[in-house]
């Protein structure tokens, strides 16, 4: 079912200080990692070959990705790291929340500003350097997501200086919420900064992830270039929740890839408040079975923001649930992209998958494009899928002004309702009223 | 209370009310009744100010300000009540922070302090006992499932909680078993005072044996064509209204 990248215009040529900062890479890692650095190399000649995605390849088509090709981008590398303090990280965590926060500030850990010396039991937290050589790295980290079909992915790939690795030992039941920061720090010039998650929640494991990306400070566009890759392990328990507060200048293209074995659960919820232009791909793959995954999305968009939610949900195997729901509240100019599949394979016998996408415009102007792809190939499922998208009810609005609601209270009222449904569903209740907050705040500050 | 005089709107540019003449005076309740598509709902939405209702002549004062220029919340915040025919049902907005929500912002438009969770609490519960309420209920969203008799009795118990000066009763009694009327009109006899109006719209005079009007009037052809007391209505249950479109044919 992967297609490999096709030609014929379908790309822009891969910009030369990309290929040049990864060469000086692929040279720093070839004598303390020659493995690393082979498949650098390797994701080096892809990239050099895909270039990135123009409008006229299908998975990008409502996505303009030739800013990336025309602005100067230089790629951030662990020098550009400490510039941020203990009180700068400590201005991201969410109140109530009792978490282990790690700073990555223009893609590698600054050791200083994060909680390295309260990591929870059964928690091991490293770099490359530390951690490369368990197996678990070597058999997961650059190697769930694909570099083949994914030219960003590739990218990363050859960029990703200091990848952050999170492994959680068999049956570790970690209380402490791991919170995984990404900050992006530019200075005068645009900055390019790609980040690298693996998280490894073994065989019974349980944890709680929040991964939250900003920026700090207004210099100039950053483009933040993040792969995460997610093993939840057999039996294992994996609430993770990603948040995207970024400013108007960043650009945030994401590809999130989770495997899950047999018997696991998995519930993901995708929150999307900032950024100019935002791609989250998010790629789940129930390779096992009795798995039990909810992946949902909230996007709430103003101004001339552009937010693209790619999902794919593989079920591989027989006996396992899906469900997604995905909703967004546009105003402004604002566009949101949705493109949900779900893939049922031949043995994916009992499969219940259900998806839906329901979407409010706020303006005449603001826009929404919606595609579920559903591809069937058992015979013993049941699937669902939905898209809506309309306007504000008018008959509730009137409801409640007739009750003495002013009209602006009266909108942010059914605002939130319809939004509030998809943060309900997370079941850490600090992080649901931190997350309410945060909705709240973007909510009544809507720009037209 | 409220006076309305020559008052016409039409909706989808089909005109409505053709020159509404009606005088409520405070304490009193007015019940209006007539034939399907006499205008009887129409009022109702003029009244309340729903938007797609457009007013082509004629003025409503209400408490000797002009109604027809303020907007629905402020009408609401005036002392204006409209129980719905067909409550809407908002998922994601309890019952309870939707009706503390409105009562906070009625209160802040009058000058009245703003009520904590506690005494908001103890207020709807003291109010929820009118309707013979179930306090689940407040923590569900606005109608959401709610049965027909359940949506009606949730007007009635907003209607308590905003204490209003006038409600506009929109067939409250349609789709009620006897049950629920007789709660609904419980309910809104306890709230009948020396100061409070009531309209009451309705097509059958079922509803006026449990809410006993004062007045009576024959909305027709969006007039009213005849008033009287409550007699009229028994005559119009006896007669059906044949015999006023007889009578209103003759005289025009």
């Amino acid at each position: 079912m992967p297609e490999a990248m096709s030609k014929n215009g379908q790309h822009h040529p891969a910009p030369r200080p990309f290929l040049e900062a990864a060469e000086t890479l692929v040279r720093r890692d070839e004598g303390s990692m020659p493995r690393v650095a082979d498949i650098r190399r390797k994701a080096l000649s892809q990239f050099e070959q895909s270039g990135i995605p123009s409008t006229r390849h299908e998975e990008w088509k409502y996505l303009d990705l030739s800013p990336l090709t025309t602005t100067d981008f230089r790629t951030a590398t662990p020098d550009d790291i400490r510039k941020l303090s203990k009180a700068d990280a400590d201005a991201l965590r969410h109140d109530g929340v009792d978490a282990c926060l790690l700073l990555v500030e223009n893609g590698s850990l600054n050791r200083d500003a994060s909680d390295l010396k309260s990591v929870p039991a059964g928690v091991r937290i490293g770099s490359l350097a530390e951690l490369g050589t368990e197996p678990a790295v070597i058999d997961h980290l650059f190697s769930l997501a694909d570099t083949h079909t994914e030219a960003l992915v590739a990218l990363n790939t050859m960029l990703s200086y200091d990848p952050l690795i999170i492994l959680v030992e068999a049956n570790a039941q970690v209380e402490t919420v791991l919170h995984v920061a990404f900050a992006a720090v530019p200075e005068s010039s645009p900055l390019n900064v790609c980040t690298r998650l693996l998280v490894v929640a073994a065989t019974g494991a349980s944890c709680t992830l929040i991964e939250s990306y900003h920026t700090i400070g207004e210099g100039a566009s950053t483009l933040t270039n993040a792969v995460t890759e997610t093993v939840v392990g057999s039996g294992a328990r994996v609430h993770h929740i990603k948040v995207q507060h970024e400013n108007s200048l960043a650009r945030n293209i994401s590809y999130h890839k989770v495997h899950m074995a047999g018997d696991s659960y998995q519930h993901l919820t995708t929150l999307t408040l900032g950024g100019a232009l935002v791609r989250n791909t998010l790629n789940l793959r129930l390779d096992g079975q009795q798995i039990n995954t909810y992946l949902n999305g909230l996007y709430v968009l103003d101004g001339d923001q552009v937010v693209d939610n790619h999902t794919l949900v593989d079920h591989a195997q027989p006996n396992c649930y899906s469900s997604e729901l995905y909703k967004g509240i546009i105003s402004g100019r604002a566009q949101g992209i949705f493109n949900g599949k779900i893939w049922v394979r031949p043995d994916a016998q009992k499969t219940n998958a259900y998806q839906s996408n329901k979407n409010i415009l706020l303006s005449d102007e603001a826009s929404m494009n919606t595609k579920p792809q559903l591809e069937i190939y058992a015979d013993d499922v049941k699937c669902s899928h939905g898209a809506t998208t309309g306007q504000l009810d008018e008959e509730s609005l009137f409801y409640l002004r007739a009750r003495g609601i002013g009209e602006a209270t009266a909108r942010a009222l059914l605002n939130q309702a319809f939004a509030a449904d998809v943060i309900a569903q997370v079941e850490h209740p600090g992080i649901r009223e931190a997350l309410l907050q945060v909705l709240d705040r973007k909510l009544s500050n809507l720009q037209s | 209370m409220l006076s309305i005089k020559n008052l016409q709107a039409s909706v989808e540019g089909k005109q409505i009310l053709n020159g509404l003449n009606l005088e409520i005076g405070q304490g009193e309740v007015h019940a209006i009744m007539g034939p399907n598509g006499s205008g009887k709902s129409t009022l109702a939405s003029v009244l309340a100010g729903r938007e797609d209702y457009e007013v082509t002549g004629g003025s409503v004062t209400f408490l000797g300000q002009d109604l027809l220029d303020a907007s629905p919340e402020d009408r609401a915040r005036a002392g204006l009540f409209l129980a719905f025919q067909y409550p809407v049902e908002i998922p994601g907005v309890s019952n309870a922070n939707f009706l503390k929500t409105a009562v906070n912002e009625v209160r802040k438009s009058r000058g009245q302090e703003i009520l904590d969770s506690k005494d908001f609490l103890k207020l709807m519960n003291e109010k929820m006992k009118l309707v013979e309420m179930d306090k689940a209920m407040t923590q569900r969203s606005v109608n959401e499932g709610f049965s027909g008799g359940e949506k009606k009795r949730n007007e009635i118990f907003q209607m308590a909680m905003l204490e209003p000066r006038l409600a506009v009763l929109d067939e409250t009694d349609s789709g009620l078993d006897i049950d629920a009327l007789r709660i609904v009109s419980h309910g809104v006899n306890a709230l009948r005072s020396k100061e409070r109006s009531f309209v009451v719209i309705t097509h059958y005079q079922r509803l006026l044996d449990y809410i006993v009007p004062d007045f009576v009037h024959v909305l027709y052809k969006g007039r009213i064509v005849k008033s009287g007391t409550r007699e009229l209505a028994l005559e119009l249950e006896a007669k059906g209204y044949d015999w006023i479109k007889d009578e209103t044919t003759v005289n025009a």
